[in-house]
């Protein structure tokens, strides 16, 4: 009785104190980073070009557009296939085929995103004759629709299945029900999902390095080669000079409070609205 | 024995709405069918669950539905506006005749404008207000003339006693209704796309009995617009509401008659024992 009382205690102890560390790892990141980076964020740090090595002062102004626009396409690649794919999954999915891509989907999702950066070094670069901002965006795209498809995918079927039949009852054709009573019903679960894939792939570093490449100046174009937030935070933190040093806390200050805002404003989302409870 | 049936319908009725009283004793048998069901046999794959069914359902009329859990109320009804095939697995064989035309040799979708349901638990779309879950059926299928689905659901809601209810808060969110609306709403819905028939699966099985009273008296006047064919596990309610009933049995139909009789005089010993509640 004594004994099961000391292993009960003991037990509790251990799993409080592994709850704090993973709490204060958070709260460290977070306050390690705030701490270094917030000072150097002032309005020419935000709105101006990079200064030649050497002289001090300048922005990251290409970054934060460079980061605007590759995570933006990619976001409008990926967003549609991986939602179009979830309904496929959710509404027709039970067979074989449907088994086969959740399969991938799980696959690639747990794929090292440098792998990611690779395939669209093959699929774009090298085809095009260079490093460019598309070819980013689809390294991202491709991490963003495996994440997008199967927390879509959950998401649709979590609609009651007697909401379907409510309206195939009314005489609605199956595609119409699918897409103006079932998507409108997930939506706020889809867009969540979507919301927080997208922050994740903001912070992605590795699948630009030799896709979008990086640059000091603002981009000249998609099949250029492009700045974005995670590669000058890679490149200034690598780099010798101490003032680089600030600049990369800074900009990784900023990624973060973008990812931390994304993550609030997302989960805002998903909670249900007064009166209107659903899922 | 056969009088001592009837007294607790009769009770009933007398005590929550004497006007209805006289649905169960209207006389029938002269309606015209509407639906013709010949020979259905279904199932969900592994035998069937339905052995042949045939009864025609009377024009403007109430058929109820009754037997005990698992019979295959629901599967029956479910094949007459073909939402049987929405199951996995689902199969069904035989004849069912819209004022003569072959159910399955039409396209389901049409089908269910003319055969409109409602199902057991209230099913409201939750992200559409009060106003476009009546008018869903009709602006899902193209019709964008605001003046004629405006005045669609007005009339639908008033169809379902809902509209003095609802007509100040129509932009409200649907699944702020209580259970009885939301069931009336649901009616409402169906209505909007002007069926033929309504099939009603256990309408009431989730209400309260004022709320009950409401749908049955709505049923009431319903009638006099479409044919509804209604399936319930309550007896009283089968009595009070309908004037044709069908008993079914493991898959198969007893009995078919007019209400009257099969709660006073039924000809079957299984309906007797049925109706005075001596199983199921
Ligand atoms: N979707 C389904 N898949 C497989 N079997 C089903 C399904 N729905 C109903 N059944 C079976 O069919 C039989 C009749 O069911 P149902 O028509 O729902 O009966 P009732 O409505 O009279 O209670 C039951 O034995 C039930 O288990
Ligand atoms: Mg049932």
């Amino acid at each position: 009785m004594k004994r099961r009382k000391v292993v009960n205690a003991a037990m509790l102890t251990l799993t409080g104190v592994c709850a704090l560390l993973s709490l204060s790892a958070l709260f460290a990141i977070l306050g390690y980073i705030a701490w270094k980076g917030a000072a150097a964020i002032n309005w020419g740090f935000l709105t101006q070009l990079p200064k030649p090595v050497g002289e001090t002062g300048g922005g990251i102004a290409h970054s934060i557009v460079g980061s605007a626009k590759v995570v933006g396409l990619a976001a409008l690649l990926g967003i549609p296939v991986g939602v179009l794919a979830a309904v496929y999954l959710a509404e027709y999915g039970n067979n074989k085929l449907g088994f086969l891509v959740r399969y991938a989907a799980d696959v690639l999702n747990g794929i090292p995103s440098i792998v990611m950066g690779i395939f669209a070094y093959a699929l774009v670069v090298v085809p095009f004759k260079g490093f460019s901002a598309l070819a980013g965006s689809v390294a991202l795209a491709v991490i963003l629709i495996p994440m997008v498809t199967r927390s879509s995918e959950e998401f649709i079927r979590m609609v009651p299945g007697s909401i379907r039949e409510a309206a195939l009852a009314l005489g609605v054709p199956q595609w119409k029900v699918i897409l103006f009573v079932v998507l409108p019903t997930a939506s706020r679960g889809i867009m969540t999902g979507a919301i927080l894939a997208v922050s994740r792939i903001a912070g992605e570093t590795a699948p630009l390095i030799f896709t979008a490449f990086g640059n000091r100046f603002w981009d000249e174009g998609w099949t250029h080669p492009i700045a974005a937030l995670p590669l000058t935070i890679y490149n200034y933190a690598i780099s010798p000079y101490r003032d680089w040093h600030e600049q990369a806390w800074a900009a990784a200050f900023l990624l973060l409070m973008f990812v931390l805002a994304v993550n609030v404003t997302a989960r805002t989302l998903l909670r249900p609205r007064g009166g209107a409870a659903q899922g | 024995m056969k009088m001592t049936m009837i007294e607790p319908i009769e009770t009933e009725k007398s005590l929550r709405r004497p006007e209805v009283g006289a649905a169960g004793s209207a006389p029938v048998s002269g309606g015209k069918p509407v639906m013709d069901v010949r020979e259905l046999r279904a199932g969900y794959g592994s035998g069937d669950v339905l052995h042949g069914i045939s009864l025609a359902v009377p024009e403007r009329s109430v058929t109820a539905i009754i037997g005990p859990s698992g019979c295959g109320k629901s599967t029956f009804i479910r094949c007459l506006n073909r939402m049987h095939e929405v199951a996995p697995g689902a199969e069904c064989r035989g004849q069912v005749l819209l004022g003569g035309r072959d159910i399955f040799a039409m396209d389901a979708v049409e089908l269910r404008r003319e055969v409109g349901m409602v199902f057991q638990k209230p099913n409201p779309f939750p992200t559409m207000s009060i106003y476009k879950n009546v008018a869903a059926g009709l602006t899902l299928n193209g019709v964008r003339d605001k003046a004629v689905v405006r005045g669609r659901v007005e009339e639908s809601l008033r169809g379902a006693a809902l509209w003095d209810e609802v007509k100040d808060r129509l932009d409200g969110p649907a699944t702020g209704l209580s259970g009885g609306q939301q069931q009336r709403l649901c009616i409402a819905r169906a209505l909007a796309v002007e069926p033929k028939i309504l099939l009603l699966d256990e309408p009431c099985s989730a209400l309260d009995p004022s709320a009950t009273a409401r749908v049955e008296e709505l049923i009431h006047a319903l009638r006099k617009r479409l044919s509804i064919v209604i399936v319930t596990h309550n007896m009283q309610q089968a009595a009070r509401v309908s004037q044709r009933t069908a008993f079914f049995l493991m898959g198969e139909l007893v009995e078919y008659d007019d209400t009257r009789k099969i709660f006073t005089n039924p000809s079957d010993k299984r309906t007797e024992d049925y109706v005075t509640g001596r199983f199921g």
